[in-house]
């Protein structure tokens, strides 16, 4: 009996060892960053993991990516200095400086100061492309990306209260938040909703892999641009890296010219940014109501 | 009896008409083709690449369970006292996934925030529970103690003896219910399973969702085998061992939240409009906060909420009713009632959270998957025990032969008044599960606290939790009252 209760309990020490080689220690001092989960989401680790090692190479310090599930994961962690910098959108950039006063956004993509959105439709709605607002969609369904996505719901939602004066629900005969833009695209795509709203460079990043039937799902509007994603620093970081640090990660991003790691985004390349260039994202999000004022 | 089902009938016809069901995809077979194709395929090698977060759905669900009997032990004790027993119904009120909500502001999207989110709750399912089973167990015992024996000893000698084997039956049960807790708690960003399903589901990877499930329900199947009281100690330790290593929690974010982030808007917004990020008190700006987040928001989510209530109630009942033959000797071969009984635990293991997800891929988003997810999953549970009760029914020699009669006459008037307590006794736990699939896409109140989540809105968030954490101790005590006035237990009262 007690020998029994014995070889258990060694079994259990073997189990205990097998496992401890499982999880990953924390290593003190890291530099970690998140990125919003807008596309893609099986395949987070390898989109944004090559960037971690990049900047850790240009910083000199251990850099490590961590996968959020959510935008509202991204702009949590932030808020808790779970991860220090961050790729967000428009808005959820805007809310995450918002929360933690003194961060500041350090670059952008060289597309986002003119970002747009997509309006897409099942070709079985019989709607089909044009230069000014589809009043068409009106008693339609509609799908958003996710509810804190700026090109996914934000503008897009804009555009809608602007053209209709009324708000998306009133609008259309069932809205839905797909999560992410590939989601949105393959929702639209599949029927299940007959019109949705999606970012623009990921809509040419699943045309161009061949993901999009024309025989299926067309864009029916552009919108006017807007600015959109950045990558944004927490402000306390100088006082624990060392003086000077934002700017050392700002130029880092502003030099990396390595087509994979920038196709992974995808962007042509990272220019500056400050907090300013996202005033008209801060006013829309007022305006629609997800930002309080 | 009658009356009290066909009242509750009535409404959930009522509220079937009012709901919307629809299915709005337009292909949805072909959706269930890939789904049952990847049934058929699992790709078995992500179990492994996903490894650590099998390990975590185990840890979250072990050190949960057992924090959770600390704390409900410590509260059983009090429950005599009104406010205790209010205090474990609000906490218990309050389902897993908007516990995680609550918590990962304070401490942010990690281990301690999933083994409190399975914790507290628990701690307050517990509480109750146990308080229930000392006040239903034998006395004797108890009076054979001399009287001014010191309370403790009179636990220890008098009702621990009595009760150990009711409460460790109900704690092995909690544990697995818990296990299923920690999983999806996977899919608002903890690193469980669920986390790692949700992602596949989304992107149609079903071979993927089939090799995690299998994962899954085989972690529950073989419980039997690994969970052993006396091993318990070691796995407690060496979990909370595990745990530990993640564990970061900063004070300031704690504080932030309970001084700050939770104070409702109007008493921030001056200081954030100024940049000081004071605090004023204005009384009055708040009122108007609540009116509007009640009348905006609160009011239809509490309304779609009873409605899909009303229906999963009334849709489980004859749900089990109409399935639970099949399982039972007096109806069926031993073939027929084997493969039943697997059918009803391999759907009661499956997380409803898990259910309303396929269904939603299937059908689109409308209250359809929330009713049948939830009516499939209590419905399982429910079938499964009635089938249980139903066989330790002997019949007499004179029973009628054909089963519709048998049934009607013999079966069903022993064993509904058992049915049906149970099926209330679950009423409030369709309510929580009813409120926490608005995260999908139903304007239930889990769509705005998910919204007001997003939004970065924890005080709304707050005060929608704090609703639905009332409405649902409105339903238990409905609840108790149409058991008591029935006169109805979920105790076994079969006289053959």
């Amino acid at each position: 009996m007690c020998f029994a209760v014995l070889s258990n309990y060694m079994r259990l020490l073997v189990l205990f060892l097998l496992f401890n080689s499982m999880l990953v220690l924390p290593v003190l001092g890291e530099f970690k960053f998140t990125a919003i989960p807008d596309q893609d989401t099986a395949r987070l680790q390898q989109r944004f993991g090559k960037i971690a090692d990049y900047l850790s190479g240009k910083l000199g310090i251990e850099v490590k990516y961590i996968p959020v599930k959510d935008y509202a994961g991204s702009v949590q962690s932030f808020k808790n200095n779970e991860v220090q910098l961050a790729w967000f959108g428009g808005l959820s950039g805007v809310k995450a400086r918002l929360a933690v006063p003194g961060s500041v956004a350090i670059a952008q993509g060289a597309e986002d100061p003119y970002f747009m959105s997509y309006f897409i439709a099942n070709v079985s709605t019989g709607l089909s492309f044009a230069e000014e607002f589809p009043k068409g969609i009106k008693g339609r369904t509609f799908t958003f990306g996710s509810k804190g996505s700026t090109s996914g719901r934000l503008m897009p939602e804009l555009f809608i209260r602007q053209s209709f004066s009324q708000t998306p629900r009133d609008v259309f005969s069932r809205v839905g938040f797909s999560g992410d833009h590939s989601k949105t695209l393959a929702l639209v795509q599949s029927g299940s909703y007959e019109v949705g709203a999606m970012n623009f460079k990921v809509w040419k990043k699943e045309v161009d892999a061949g993901r999009v039937d024309p025989a299926k799902v067309q864009v029916i509007w552009r919108t006017p641009a807007y600015p959109d994603y950045n990558w944004t620093i927490r402000g306390d970081v100088d006082e624990t890296y060392g003086e000077g640090f934002i700017k050392k990660v700002q130029q880092a991003l502003i030099d990396l010219q390595d087509r994979a790691i920038l196709d992974a985004f995808p962007r042509a390349r990272f220019i500056p940014a400050d907090n300013s260039m996202f005033k008209p994202v801060l006013d829309t999000a007022i305006e629609v109501g997800i930002i309080r004022n | 009896m009658l009356k009290t089902s066909l009242t509750f009938v009535g409404i959930a016809f009522i509220a079937v008409v009012l709901a919307d069901l629809e299915v709005s995809t337009q292909h949805p077979w072909l959706e269930m083709g890939r789904m049952v194709e990847g049934v058929f395929t699992p790709e078995l090698s992500v179990i492994w690449e996903f490894k650590a977060s099998l390990l975590n759905t185990a840890i979250f669900a072990l050190c949960g369970t057992f924090l959770g009997v600390i704390l409900g032990i410590g509260l059983a004790f009090f429950f005599q006292f009104l406010p205790v027993r209010l205090f474990c119904a609000f906490i218990r009120a309050i389902h897993e996934i908007f516990w995680a909500f609550i918590f990962l502001p304070i401490v942010g999207l990690n281990s301690i925030c999933g083994v409190l989110a399975i914790a507290i709750p628990y701690a307050g399912i517990f509480a109750k529970v146990y308080a229930e089973i000392i006040q239903e167990s034998d006395q004797q015992p108890l009076e054979g103690i001399p009287k001014d024996t010191h309370r403790l000893s009179r636990f220890f000698y008098g009702v621990l003896p009595v009760i150990y084997a009711d409460t460790k039956h109900y704690t092995a049960y909690r544990f697995e219910c818990a296990l299923r807790s920690s999983a999806i708690l996977g899919f608002i960003g903890l690193p469980t399973l669920g986390y790692h399903l949700e992602t596949f589901f989304k992107e149609g990877m079903y071979s993927e969702v089939a090799a995690l499930l299998i994962v899954f329900y085989f972690l529950i199947a073989s419980l039997k085998y690994w969970l052993k009281p006396r091993l318990v100690p070691v796995y407690v330790v060496l979990a909370f061992a595990l745990l530990s290593r993640e564990i970061s929690l900063s004070w300031e974010n704690v504080a932030r939240f309970f001084t700050y982030e939770i104070l409702p808007w109007p008493m921030r917004r001056q200081g954030i409009h100024d940049g000081t990020y004071t605090v004023s008190f204005v009384l009055i700006p708040v009122l108007e906060w609540v009116k509007a987040i009640w009348l905006d928001e609160a009011w239809e989510g509490i309304w779609k909420t009873i409605v899909l209530t009303q229906i999963v109630l009334v849709g489980t009942g004859l749900f089990s009713l109409f399935v639970f033959p099949f399982a039972c000797r007096h109806f069926a071969g031993k073939v027929t009632n084997r493969i039943w009984h697997y059918l009803l635990i391999i759907v009661r293991t499956t997380p409803e959270y898990i259910l309303a997800y396929i269904f939603l891929t299937l059908w689109g988003p409308s209250m359809l998957p929330a009713v049948w997810a939830i009516l499939l999953h209590n419905g399982a549970i429910l079938a499964f025990l009635s089938s249980n009760n139903a066989d330790l029914v002997q019949l007499r020699i004179d029973a009628p032969f054909k089963r519709i009669d048998r049934y009607f006459y013999e079966i069903l008037p022993r064993v509904y008044g058992q049915f049906l307590a149970f099926l209330f006794y679950r009423w409030e736990v369709m309510m929580r599960e009813s409120a926490i699939l608005g995260i999908l896409g139903i304007y239930t109140l889990g769509f705005y606290i998910h919204s007001a989540i997003s939004d970065d809105q924890i005080d709304k968030a707050m005060l929608l939790i704090l609703f639905t954490a009332i409405l649902n101790m409105g339903i238990d005590s409905i609840s108790q009252v149409v058991r008591r006035r029935l006169k109805i237990s979920t105790k076994l009262s079969i006289a053959s």
